[in-house]
């Protein structure tokens, strides 16, 4: 027996079947229930991770429709359009369900019917587990109580009180009597009509365009290792049909492993264009597809897009040889899922005059078609720029330095350098409307030591600018 | 094409696309960058960075290699392993005009099978392969030529006799296939190519460093 804490002593939250035969009564008083049966034992209800296994299990649940909700505090709303026939029809597909999560340790009641709201009330308050049609529907929802209505407590109370127990009776009922009776947000007559389909139900999660999706599921749990690589060649081919009937090409895929305890493992791989090759997409998963972790062992397998667009039929050259753009793509695919995107990128300018914040860097995987411009500011053509950047300008000794200020000896690293010629300076200011009021321009000098080694170098700040001591040198860049 | 370079000859690098090992002179000199920017050719580019060689000698700077940062992707791997993973990865998409790989010191994972990997993919998929070595020694390897090359004082500058003018490189050729070892103080100048177009190329003045090497092995 769970109990929650309310404003007058602990409520029954839910109870097992022993203890309701035994006096416990859901929404009722513990101390009420502990009159009847002092044995009872009540333990503290979790209401938030009770909510989060719930979402874990609409992603499990994943397993028979890509379109799961999550339906109040213990129920999961699927959408099974078109989805039956790849179990064995609805029963089957009940059935399959009903096994499944009775596996998991619970008990559940499931139904399929035509409307959400149909669905809602036979999977409650029992009946005909499957319904096809408004007549069907009609007659399976007419023996049920009214509260199968899913209206508030109110009008529930209302309906009894007037007499109307069962959802069949409203039908005997005038709709303009009905209708004057309630008012407008929970109105019986709506609820009727939605459950019969009369009326379309808002919250029924219709989407024009489902995933692309594969599925295949095993007859029992597989615990080897190579699983997920066999189940990628088993799908690739699947989707890949799929996705040139509905003229669509993916950038990012998923291969999804459904454990037998309820828990989903995941694969993810990103594109960067819109690809529905077989062979490259089963290379960008097959490495991460192996090293799944089975666990308690696979018994169903997801590849799914998730995020596709369109792409239309196209040759990519005469004799089979891929272009350049194309081949460019699968490269950076195969990188980035190997060292990571964010490891694999492309530079991106930036208009900004400090050389650290100019040299953007974006991942390769977002934008490979959009090309970088040249004419940013840090790229204009006249500047002198230094081939090697330092991520961060490593500080140098200044051993001395020339009247004007400029070093001629430092030390960097550890080795002393002789500074033969310089130009300069080049003068950065900092960029106010982003920095701390105490931000120091710089004064960047491009210097050659006796041996030929050239560096780029800055000072920054100046002597007397109000903004800390005696100004620092820095080495940022080194010139080829 | 400017006069000056009248008599200058390209660094002999390989014509064909093959596999060729740049040692930097010292980690913290950039000078290979600079020359090894003039030798590639146009076209995208996969530079493959080992984060030690980030460290060490520097992130690559777009703003400084000029029309090669149009199609540039930089790759920054773990290790060597990784890298060198990167850049066979690379070398198999043709597509690409060169790979450059940067890895520091002596790695485990980079033996003589490894480069001959590495110049085996190269020749057969037609792409240019670097592999730059930081702090790194000569020991065995597959590459079909192998330079030593640092940065050379500067030439004088046009305008400024104080600022460091167009740079030149001290470079030496220690082991080719097919042609004798050389070294040359090479700068930047226009060659022209067969179809009588001119590139700009490191050049070098040939007699004294070519000849010199050429003694130099007849003796040994």
């Amino acid at each position: 027996m769970f109990t929650l804490e309310a404003q007058h002593g602990q409520l029954i939250h839910a109870a097992t079947e022993a203890a309701v035969e035994r006096g416990a009564r859901i929404g009722g008083r513990l101390t009420d229930a502990r009159a009847l049966d002092p044995a009872l034992a009540a333990v503290a209800a979790d209401v938030a991770g009770d909510a989060a296994w719930l979402r874990g299990l609409a992603g499990w649940a994943g397993r028979w429709s890509p379109l799961v909700e999550v339906d109040g505090a213990d129920g999961l709303r699927l959408d099974v359009t078109g989805v039956a026939h790849l179990f064995g029809g609805e029963r089957r597909l009940l059935a399959d369900m009903a096994e499944r999560v009775a596996t998991l340790g619970f008990s559940n009641r499931a139904a399929i019917a035509p409307t959400a709201g149909a669905a809602w009330a036979l999977a409650r308050y029992g009946g005909e587990a499957v319904t096809v049609g408004e007549r069907q529907v009609a007659a399976a929802l007419a023996p049920l109580p009214v509260a199968a209505l899913r209206l508030d407590a109110r009008a529930t109370h209302t309906l009894v009180r007037l007499g109307l127990k069962q959802v069949g009776d409203l039908a005997g009922v005038p709709r303009k009597a009905l209708a004057r009776r309630f008012r407008e947000a929970d109105h019986p007559l709506d609820a009727l009509d939605r459950a019969l389909g009369r009326k379309a139900e808002p919250l029924t999660a219709v989407t024009q365009d489902p995933p692309p999706r594969a599925l295949v599921a095993m007859k029992e749990p597989v615990v080897h290792p190579e699983a997920g690589t066999q189940a990628l060649t088993l799908l690739v081919p699947r989707l890949v049909a799929e996705l040139e009937r509905r003229k669509l090409g993916v950038r990012e895929l998923l291969l999804l492993g459904y454990r037998v305890d309820g828990s989903v493992a995941e694969a993810r791989a990103a594109t960067s264009i819109p690809t529905r090759e077989p062979k490259h997409l089963a290379r960008l998963l097959s490495d991460k597809a192996a090293s799944l972790d089975p666990e308690f062992g696979f018994d169903a397998f997801a590849l799914q897009a998730g995020w596709w667009e369109r792409l239309d039929a196209a040759q990519d050259a005469l004799v089979g040889e891929p272009s350049g753009e194309a081949e460019l793509a699968r490269l950076v695919d195969r990188l980035s899922v190997k060292l990571g995107p964010d490891k694999v990128r492309r530079p991106a300018p930036r208009e900004s005059h400090l050389p650290e914040r100019a040299s953007g860097w974006v991942a390769a995987v977002a934008s490979l078609s959009s090309r970088p411009s040249t004419t940013a500011l840090g790229l204009r053509p006249g500047r002198a720029r230094p081939n090697r950047l330092l991520d961060r300008p490593e500080a140098i000794a200044v051993i001395y330095a020339t009247p004007e200020g400029l070093p001629r000896r430092f030390v960097w690293r550890r080795q002393v350098h002789d500074i033969a010629r310089a130009q300069g300076p080049e003068r950065i200011a900092p960029e106010w409307w982003r920095e701390r009021s105490t931000a120091r321009l710089r004064d960047y000098y491009k210097v050659e030591d006796t041996a030929g080694c050239r560096f780029w170098i800055f000072r920054q700040g100046l002597v007397g600018d109000g903004r800390g001591g005696a100004p620092d040198w820095f080495v940022h860049g080194l010139f080829g | 094409m400017p006069a000056g370079n009248a008599g200058a000859v390209a660094l002999p690098f390989p014509d064909a696309p093959t596999l060729s090992e740049l040692f930097a002179a010292s980690p913290r000199d950039a000078g290979w960058a600079g020359l090894l920017a003039l030798q590639l050719r146009p076209g995208p580019l996969l530079w493959v960075q080992e984060r030690m060689a980030i460290l060490e000698g520097g992130r690559v700077h777009p703003a400084g290699l000029g029309r090669h940062a149009d199609g540039l992707i930089h790759v920054e791997a773990r290790d060597a392993r990784a890298a060198l993973w990167a850049m066979e990865e690379g070398l198999r998409c043709q597509a690409l005009s060169a790979v450059v790989g940067e890895l520091w010191g002596d790695p485990a994972a980079l033996d003589f099978t490894a480069t001959r990997r590495l110049a085996v993919a190269a020749e057969r998929h037609g792409v240019a392969a670097y592999l730059i070595r930081l702090g790194g020694h000569a020991n065995l390897s597959g590459a079909r030529q192998r330079w030593r090359v640092g940065s050379a004082p500067s030439a004088v500058h046009p305008f400024d006799g104080r600022a460091p003018g167009p740079p030149r490189w001290d470079a030496e050729l220690f082991r080719a296939r097919g042609r004798a070892p050389g070294h040359w103080i090479a700068g930047e100048g226009w060659v022209a190519g067969d179809d009588g177009s001119a590139d700009l190329l490191p050049v070098a003045a040939e007699p004294p460093g070519g000849a010199l090497g050429q003694e130099q092995r007849r003796l040994a």
